[in-house]
């Protein structure tokens, strides 16, 4: 791999966002300047806006726009807000400072800009990243939920005080925090061949006790239930800047099916924001029809499983691959879900000594 | 076997034993009844002369008299026309003696108030009273004296004649009595305030026994007209007002009885009654049987064609006086008042005004404050029963964009020759329809008015928060953007501001 290019394409993310909240600025600031009330124009991201793109894999959004204008007096509060958010945010990445939405609620009131409730900041900071098209992770602005990642890859760090530090994810048992830090570090070397990305933290270090990462030359991701868009934007990363492939493993019902399929497809809440899915990675179990293959202990789906079926059958997402629509139809059929825990049965290690050489070589 | 004894018992006898009726009914109501009966005597004194009152009330604690009530010496002040002092003794010694038999607008209508007050006193103190009065003349006369209440006559006890040299005029009285004034408080003060508020020429002053001052100062010295004595109206009169009519007059012939004795009756409503009722217009009335009297006053209400009594013999407050009082009590923000063009009912004239006030020193209670007066005179006791209340309550006033927990006074105030209460007690007004329509079509007036008050005031009130939104967060955008765009200087948005003030005064 070309270590150069993904070095600059880091730092050229950085200035471009930079000079994005800047334009912004540059934008109210001179409307303001000339006599006008400011306003600003975004996509809006209302359902009936939100289209799910067949060649982009994912969700996007519409033609239809949004007007936002300091004239309106229901707007001019969150106009302000936006604004601040950008100064704000203008003022993280510029010295290269994180902070996260829980921060952002409480900082915002240092500027007699109180927002009513968590709520209230988080649609503000998307409407920022609706606005400049970016994602908040970009701004320096990560959500408190993390997620881990194990396995033979070299990083090395761009922020302040570590820039140019190396660190090799496995110098941890634990797995490595995907937080700020490692999202915006460069990938310098690595061994691995493929990622497998597991739902659960009790499999996770299974696997990493079982020497998964080394049997199968694997970079093991814990997305601790649905991933974080920062995980996200990474698996997309190592799938794209590694080129190689990512296997998916979710416990066996509705929900886990998902989590895989936000990983692949993107969500509805993130239409406005590209580079967050992985187009490419395969769900790889537990499946339905792994229930009936592997006699695996079950329970019977209850009334909201059932529900949420129905929902994704509909689902556009679930249109692609026929494996999406069969497996909903088997798990409607069979009426059973399985955890990835359920595989304990054939006692430690079955799950990684025959399950997953079968399923890795199925998906191939 | 039991023997029935009949004794004839005066005037005075029988208020003594029936108090209750004149509202002496127990040691607290007895001591507000006094003070009320004085205060209103006076007030009628002043006018009268169509000089502004001035009057002073001192009660003062002079003993205990049980664990429950003390007693306490009552003096009341006025500069009103003073009492003829031949009249003194009949006037405060004799009930049923006085000037309010004739027909016109009147605070009291017993013409015993004054006197039920010092007769009160001396069944509870056996002290004599204190009467002082002087028409402004060189003499001052003063009384002392009782009661003999079995004969219903005033007892002299003492009589002196001073010289008049700063030619004060007035009367003062003085006498003790029962009571129990801590139980009172709440409704005397209540009466000065609200006596202050329909009277808004009068100065009152109220020292309390605890030596607490109170004053209610004159905002005006405008006064209502003084009502005119008028003779009554064919519909209000019974059989007895008839028999003494025809005992009084000098006229030998119907037409001329009629003519004379009736209000709004002229020569020829006179001669059409007199036909319709087939009564010759040359019959001596003084020669009606008694069964001709009973068929002429069933004929009198029959009869169509009499004109509606005019109200000269009433004296309401007006608008404009009505409003003083209210801005002068209650210190509103918003106040409306109304007043009803005369009407009648049972042959009785009587005008309907009424206010409506908002905020100010009103307080929010959770339902409306409401004033009823009747004759000026503030009616304090069950509000509940009066028409006044029921026609309020009945009103939709969400309609009117008011609320029941918003700070809102009602104000409603009767005039009338005869004041439609309910009781003897003389503290609410019966539900008479008449009554009761005029009082509801007013309500709708000042509500209406009430509504224009608060739809603006909400419009202002949004208006407000409007430009306090901008001003809050232009500047803020500004300074935001600012710092966002790298820049030194922060933008002018004092246009914008003022834009949107030009806005807003415009919208206002």
């Amino acid at each position: 791999m070309e270590k150069k290019k993904h070095k600059s394409s880091v730092m050229e993310k950085k200035k471009e966002v930079i000079a994005g909240l800047e334009n912004l600025g540059v934008g109210i600031y001179e409307q303001l300047d000339s006599g006008y009330f400011p306003f600003i124009t975004m996509p809006s991201r209302s359902t009936e806006n939100i289209y799910y793109d067949p060649q982009f894999r994912q969700y996007i959004l519409g033609d239809k726009n949004v007007r936002r204008s300091a004239r309106n007096i229901r707007h001019i509060k969150p106009f302000t807000q936006l604004v601040w958010t950008a100064s704000f945010s203008h003022e993280l990445t510029s010295q290269r400072k994180t902070s996260t939405l829980r921060d952002v609620y409480y900082s915002a009131q240092a500027y007699d800009m109180t927002f009513k409730d968590q709520q209230e900041s988080n649609n503000i900071i998307t409407d920022l990243e609706t606005v400049l098209g970016l994602s908040r992770e970009d701004f320096n602005i990560f959500p408190e939920e993390r997620s881990a990642v194990f396995g033979d890859l070299t990083i090395e760090y761009t922020v302040p005080g570590y820039e140019g530090k190396t660190l090799n994810l496995t110098s941890h048992p634990d797995g490595v925090l995907i937080g700020p830090a490692l999202t915006s570090a460069e990938f310098a070397k690595t061994t691995a061949d493929k990622v497998i990305a597991i739902e659960k933290g009790g499999l996770f270090t299974r696997f990493i006790e079982e020497n998964v990462h080394k049997k199968f030359n694997a970079m093991l991701v814990l997305t601790a239930g649905q991933a974080p868009r920062a995980t996200r934007h990474f698996i997309r990363r190592l799938n794209g800047e590694l080129n190689i492939p990512v296997y998916i493993f979710t416990d066996g019902d509705p929900w886990g099916m998902h989590i895989a399929m936000v990983i692949i497809s993107g969500s509805a809440n993130a239409a406005h924001l590209r580079e967050l899915n992985t187009p490419d990675a395969k769900w790889s179990g537990v499946w339905a029809t792994d229930i009936v293959d592997y006699k695996l202990p079950s329970d019977p789906l209850d009334e909201v499983d059932i529900k949420r079926l129905y929902e994704l059958q509909r689902d556009p997402r679930y249109k692609g691959d026929p494996l999406w629509q069969r497996e909903i139809k088997t798990f409607m059929k069979i009426k059973k879900k399985a955890e990835q825990e359920a595989f304990s049965r054939y006692g430690l290690t079955y799950i990684v000594d025959e399950y997953l050489p079968e399923k890795l070589e199925e998906k191939k | 076997m039991a023997q029935t004894t009949f004794e004839e018992i005066s005037a005075s006898d029988f208020f003594y034993r029936n108090r209750d009726l004149a509202g002496f009914t127990n040691p607290s109501r007895a001591i507000f009844a006094a003070i009320r009966e004085l205060v209103e005597n006076s007030l009628d004194a002043a006018e009268s002369l169509k000089i502004p009152p001035d009057i002073y009330v001192r009660l003062s604690y002079e003993g205990e008299a049980s664990k429950e009530t003390q007693i306490y010496k009552l003096r009341v002040e006025d500069n009103g026309i003073g009492v003829p002092p031949r009249h003194i003794p009949s006037a405060f010694g004799q009930v049923l003696f006085g000037s309010k038999y004739k027909l016109k607008q009147q605070r009291g209508t017993f013409g015993l108030g004054g006197k039920m007050a010092i007769l009160y006193g001396q069944i509870t103190t056996h002290q004599p009273a204190c009467v002082v009065s002087s028409a402004g003349t060189a003499k001052i006369y003063m009384y002392k004296l009782m009661i003999d209440i079995q004969r219903n006559r005033p007892l002299i006890l003492d009589r002196k004649v001073l010289i008049n040299k700063t030619q004060w005029r007035g009367t003062i009285v003085e006498f003790h009595l029962e009571g129990d004034y801590l139980r009172a408080m709440p409704k005397i003060l209540d009466y000065f305030k609200q006596t202050a508020m329909v009277n808004p020429y009068a100065n009152l002053t109220f020292v309390d026994p605890k030596g607490r001052l109170y004053k209610f100062t004159r905002v005006t010295k405008e006064m209502p007209e003084p009502p005119k004595e008028t003779s009554p109206h064919p519909y209000g009169v019974d059989v007895e007002l008839l028999q003494r009519l025809i005992q009084i007059t000098p006229y030998k012939n119907m037409q001329e009885f009629l003519k004379t004795h009736f209000h709004r009756v002229g020569e020829i409503t006179a001669r059409k009654f007199l036909e319709f009722s087939n009564i010759s217009p040359s019959k001596n009335p003084k020669k009606l049987s008694h069964e001709e009297i009973v068929r002429l006053m069933h004929m009198l209400k029959r009869f169509k064609e009499f004109l509606p009594p005019d109200a000269s013999c009433l004296s309401p407050l007006g608008e404009e006086l009505l409003k003083a009082g209210i801005l002068k009590e209650l210190k509103p923000e918003f106040v409306a008042v109304n007043q009803r063009k005369p009407s009648t009912y049972a042959g009785h004239p009587f005008i309907i005004e009424l206010g409506i006030a908002y905020g100010g020193e009103i307080p929010k209670k959770g339902s409306f404050l409401i004033y009823r007066f009747a004759n000026r005179i503030p009616l304090l006791y069950d509000e509940a029963s009066d028409v006044s209340v029921r026609v309020i309550n009945a009103m939709n006033w969400r309609r009117y964009k008011v609320m029941t927990d918003m700070p809102v006074a009602v104000l409603v105030h009767i005039c009338s020759t005869k004041v439609p209460y309910k009781t003897v007690g003389k503290e609410f007004i019966a539900d008479r329809p008449e009554v009761r329509r005029e009082i509801a079509n007013g309500l709708r007036e000042v509500a209406r008015q009430i509504q224009h008050f608060l739809t603006r005031r909400e419009h202002v009130d949004r208006e407000r928060r409007r430009l306090g939104v901008f001003s809050k967060y232009l500047p803020k955008i500004a300074q935001f953007s600012t710092r966002l765009a790298g820049k030194e200087k922060l933008p002018d948005i004092e246009k914008l501001l003022k834009s949107v003030k030009k806005f807003g005064e415009k919208e206002a």
